[in-house]
């Protein structure tokens, strides 16, 4: 990593606070309009242990809401990739289901499941985030050439032998193009059940009990810190995919 | 080299149709085709005869509707490890390096090599084809004519006795593509296989293959069989003499006639 690749970035979100103080300050706002980043530090340091408890809940939800969906759509889409008839049944039935904001699905699972706060979130969190990861597997196994499937059937390997070999990683690429879309969606996930449904747990409570109290400064550092995470967590998804489909990445000489 | 009796190769009154909507569709009827042990085939026809479901039958992808395909004294019924593939595309897996790629085979025929073995042997191949240097590199790092030497070389790592090659060259340059003929004559010396290739050149049929087998157009069958003897070290040369020059323009006119389009000049004759 070059000192260039630090501070490129590194100068931009200071210019984007910069521009941000400016803008709050030039309109004279008072902090229960607008916040400003000055507002920020003293935010985080009075709720500290509240940031520190409810984000790790947001975390840890997110998370395993991201992992059932990553089982699930790789499931769901090996079925629809290797059966044209699966496909054929189950791509209108989950187009539909995508097309349902998931917001109205807060009410419908927290009235199924009285209680089960826990649940309830990573249950959205998993529901938002699991198609594209379904339809990108099934996309990329689904179009294997057939000479990729030929090379080994002629020498008489098993179907598994295939998707182990040929079909898994081939499709890599597309499932971690999908997963870095998805690892977004949780969080909006995990958010909308915690707002939408307030039961005193992770930041969307927070954000919530800001928002009763007119309280913008927590508000805002709220979205701040759910931005931090859901930038720690994409640039995990990137690494993965550095470790696991790195021969994608053509280097820019060729 | 002994000549056995029987031919490796023998495909006999193979006919073939494929279930369409609109019916079957039938591309192959009547194709007779025999290979001898160490023998080189070149198939050549119209496009869309049917020459690419011929490598699969011979592969064992797929079976014939009527008539039966014989490999070495056997009848084939389904894929058998003793077949190397080889395509237009060269299908290398990009996730591994070159060496990885030949290596393929080996990990799905039983093989009584080392690892260490297996590894020699690809290393030995690639040097073979011009490799040497590249056997730690990606497939995405590699020009279109060096992947098809790298496929080739996957085709044959496992010692089939039947190699087939459906347009290895048909998308390269004509440059690399005559540079390719030369390594297919080193290769056929060094690691002597029986072959199939099926190609839309007729330079190359009659410059690689000692048969060249003209099909007919959909639905196909054995048309034409010529006996090449270009034999020995050939020379790129060597398809610009006066008898290069006569077997490409029966060829060429057997072609025609596939075509369907010099049926009544074929007649008048």
């Amino acid at each position: 990593m070059t000192l260039r690749t630090i501070l490129v970035p590194v100068t931009a979100i200071v210019v984007f606070c910069l521009l941000w103080e400016l803008l709050v300050w030039a309109n004279g706002w008072p902090n229960y309009v607008m916040a400003s980043p000055s507002d920020l530090p003293p935010a985080y340091a009075r709720y500290s242990e509240l940031f520190i408890v409810m984000g790790w809940q947001t975390l840890w939800r997110t998370v395993v809401g991201l992992i059932l969906a990553i089982v699930f759509g790789v499931l769901l889409g090996m079925i629809m990739g290797f059966s044209r008839l699966m496909r054929d049944a189950l791509y209108p039935l989950l187009v539909g289901f995508n097309a349902i904001p998931k917001a109205t699905l807060v009410p419908i699972i927290a009235l199924l499941f009285v209680g089960q706060h826990n649940f309830n979130t990573v249950m959205i969190a998993f529901l938002i985030s699991f198609f594209p990861i379904a339809v990108s597997v099934s996309i990329g196994l689904s179009t294997l050439e057939p000479e990729y499937r030929d090379i080994l059937r002629s020498l008489g390997a098993s179907k598994t032998t295939i998707f182990w070999k040929i079909a898994l990683p081939k499709t890599l690429p597309e499932f971690f193009g999908a997963l870095k879309v998805a690892v977004t969606l949780a969080f909006i996930g995990t958010n909308l059940m915690e707002i939408v449904s307030p039961h005193g747990r992770g930041l969307g409570a927070l954000f919530d009990s800001g928002k009763t109290n007119s309280d913008y400064p927590l508000m805002f550092a709220v979205l701040i810190a759910l931005a931090l995470m859901g930038i720690v967590l994409y640039y995990v998804v990137v690494f993965l995919e550095k470790v696991f489909a790195g021969w994608a990445e053509r280097s820019p000489s060729y | 080299m002994v000549r056995v009796s029987d031919n490796l190769i023998e495909i006999k009154g193979v006919r073939h149709a494929y279930q369409t909507k609109a019916g079957p569709l039938p591309v192959l009827d009547g194709l007779e085709l025999s290979v001898p042990e160490g023998g080189f085939a070149a198939v050549v026809g119209p496009s869309g005869c049917g020459k690419s479901t011929l490598t699969r039958l011979i592969a064992g992808l797929m079976k014939p509707d009527h008539g039966e395909v014989w490999l070495h004294g056997e009848l084939v019924k389904g894929p058998k490890s003793t077949v190397g593939m080889a395509f237009q595309n060269p299908v290398l897996l990009e996730w591994r390096t070159i060496l990885q790629n030949v290596m393929l085979p080996l990990e799905i025929v039983p093989t009584k090599m080392s690892k260490r073995e297996q590894e020699d042997r690809a290393r030995k191949l690639l040097a073979l084809v011009g490799l040497e240097g590249f056997e730690d590199k990606r497939p995405s790092e590699l020009s279109g004519g060096m992947r098809q030497r790298a496929s080739l070389c996957r085709s044959i790592v496992h010692k089939p006795e039947v190699l087939i090659l459906d347009e290895p060259f048909g998308a390269l340059d004509a440059f690399t593509r005559e540079d390719l003929w030369q390594t297919m004559h080193k290769v056929k010396a060094e690691e002597p296989f029986t072959g199939v290739l099926i190609t839309h050149d007729l330079r190359e049929s009659i410059f690689l293959a000692d048969q060249v087998v003209v099909l007919s157009g959909r639905p196909a069958k054995t048309q034409y069989v010529m006996d090449v003897h270009l034999t020995g070290d050939r020379d790129i040369e060597h398809l610009y003499t006066p008898e290069s020059a006569d077997a490409l323009n029966i060829l060429r006119h057997q072609i025609q006639i596939a075509q369907g389009r010099t049926d009544e000049e074929g007649a008048r004759r």
